[in-house]
């Protein structure tokens, strides 16, 4: 049934949707802490 | 005790005048729910039958709407005024102040819904099928639970960006209990086809639940801004 | 504690896919739905796990309220996420098995609808997390959550009583239910949890990272002797 697989995959749509928002989250944030060592490092 | 029912009536007192002289509040919820109740009438044009199955939840709705104007105003003259922080400095109990917002409000509302029941009446043919004498108790109760949720929400969204959607936002989730209770409540009442006993039930234990949440939880809220 | 994470992290692949294998093959077919009251291993699992999570935050919420514990603060905000995640999860679920078996999409069902309410209340929390910048939105937060709690019984009254008016069709299929299947709900059940648990972990490590990293960079700017106005600027422009 058609309805039983659009169900199933929508729900892992959504899982993936969130965790790749976390992962999204996660590079940007070490994207800021590269940028402030470089600062901190030309400081120096 | 006596401090905060005097301090009540003090703050209650002092805008109720500011609000007739200016009469800033009124005048916008007036304007709006007129512009519902028209637009309204418009879109649905029912049976004597129809209209009577549908008017709670179209009353309500209108309300609802006027009293979100009237709420996102509520603490805008203590916002401009730097009266928070001085109440916050004051040994004042703050639910006083929460307390005279919460009846300022309910009396603004109430005052609208006396303006704008006859228009609905007469646009819509209402007759009251069921026991009429119960509803004045539906309006009081649930201007209430809309007033009390809203007055709080209304202090929570004070350092939000988009203040004035906050307030909707927080509101209405909260409130679909109450608000199923009154939407139904009045359809029954009007309808006179199910007892509306249980919404005014549900009604009171509403206000009481979250009267007593907002008078404890307030003092948070304030110390926050 | 680093290694224990990709572990886990495949056990709960494992457990998810041998829990996907039961509900999809395993499980017998429903008499009168047939195969498409199998949405209900996915459906159910995901509403069990959300009620627990948002029953969390609530005495999160509380900690926070009563301790200002900045722990408990992180855990409600993550609860209240992936919470928000797994109702949605219910919340499209819900009318796809109801389409099929019912002809419409909505009911004012008991369960879907508290579902939706609960939905509704969650997210306008997430909103006043994202969008209050006063200083002490954590203690807004909690209060709010703890608003939403004293809310839900009252909701599920509401409804309750809202339906016995207004008979309403039942999703989710009320009634006892055959032990092979309850065997298989459970075993999904177990597998969304120690998946909700994952996510909750991951989504936890990354917050304790976001507020240490703002902390910091606060304080940099803090200790920033004055601007870089004090450097040449090309056009040599006076600050």
């Amino acid at each position: 049934m058609t309805y039983l697989y659009a169900a199933y995959i929508a729900t892992w749509v959504i899982h993936i949707a969130y965790l790749g928002s976390l992962l999204r989250r996660y590079t940007r944030l070490r994207n800021e802490i590269a940028e402030f060592k470089t600062r901190i490092d030309e400081k120096n | 005790m006596s401090t905060v029912a005097s301090l009540t009536r003090a703050t209650l007192a002092k805008d109720l005048r500011l609000e007739w002289r200016s009469k800033d509040a009124i005048n916008s919820m007036l304007f709006f729910s007129l512009l519902v109740v028209v637009i309204f009438s418009f879109s649905f044009d029912p049976t004597a039958e129809e209209s009577r199955q549908i008017a709670g939840g179209l009353v309500w709705v209108a309300f609802l709407f006027a009293a979100v104007v009237a709420l996102n105003q509520t603490w805008a003259r203590e916002m401009r005024n730097q009266v928070l922080d001085a109440y916050r400095v004051s040994p004042a109990p703050p639910n006083a102040l929460f307390l005279a917002k919460c009846i300022g409000n309910f009396i603004f509302v109430t005052v609208l819904q006396a303006l704008m029941t006859p228009l609905f009446i007469v646009f819509y043919n209402l007759r009251a099928l069921g026991p009429a004498y119960q509803l004045p108790i539906v309006a009081v109760l649930g201007t209430w639970a809309l007033v009390v949720n809203g007055t709080f929400f209304a202090a929570m969204s004070l350092r939000t960006r988009s203040r004035e959607i906050m307030l909707p936002l927080l509101l209405f989730p909260i409130s679909i209990p109450a608000l199923l209770a009154m939407v139904e409540a009045t359809g029954a009442i009007l309808t006179g086809e199910f007892s509306a006993k249980f919404w005014i039930v549900l009604l009171a234990a509403y206000d009481l639940v979250f009267t007593i949440a907002s008078l404890f939880l307030f003092g948070f809220v304030l110390q926050a801004e | 504690m680093k290694r224990v994470f990709p572990i886990l992290a495949v056990l709960t692949g494992v457990l998810l896919s041998y829990a996907l294998y039961e509900a999809l093959i395993a499980a017998p077919t429903e008499q009168t739905m047939g195969d498409v009251q199998r949405i209900f291993y996915y459906h159910v699992p995901s509403a069990w796990t959300a009620f627990i999570l948002f029953f969390i935050n609530f005495f999160a919420s509380i900690v926070y309220l009563i301790w200002r514990n900045n722990k408990a603060d992180i855990v409600a905000l993550v609860t209240a996420e992936v919470g928000v995640v797994f109702c949605t999860v219910v919340l499209v679920t819900g009318p796809i098995w109801a389409r099929p078996v019912w002809g419409i999409w909505w009911t004012w069902d008991l369960r879907l609808t508290l579902t939706l309410v609960l939905w509704l209340i969650y997210v306008s929390y997430l909103v006043l997390r994202r969008f209050s910048s006063s200083g002490q939105t954590p203690l807004l937060a909690a209060v709010l959550a703890v608003f939403g709690a004293l809310d839900v019984p009252l909701v599920y009254f509401s409804i309750w009583f809202f339906r016995t008016q207004h008979p309403q069709p039942v999703i989710g299929g009320g009634g006892s239910i055959d032990p092979r299947m309850l065997h298989v709900l459970l075993i999904n059940w177990l597998a969304f949890s120690c998946f909700a648990a994952l996510v909750c972990w991951s989504r936890y490590r990354l917050e304790v990272l976001r507020r240490e990293v703002d902390e910091t960079l606060a304080l940099e700017a803090l200790l920033e002797p004055r601007s870089p106005q004090t450097r040449t600027s090309p056009t040599g422009s006076a600050g």
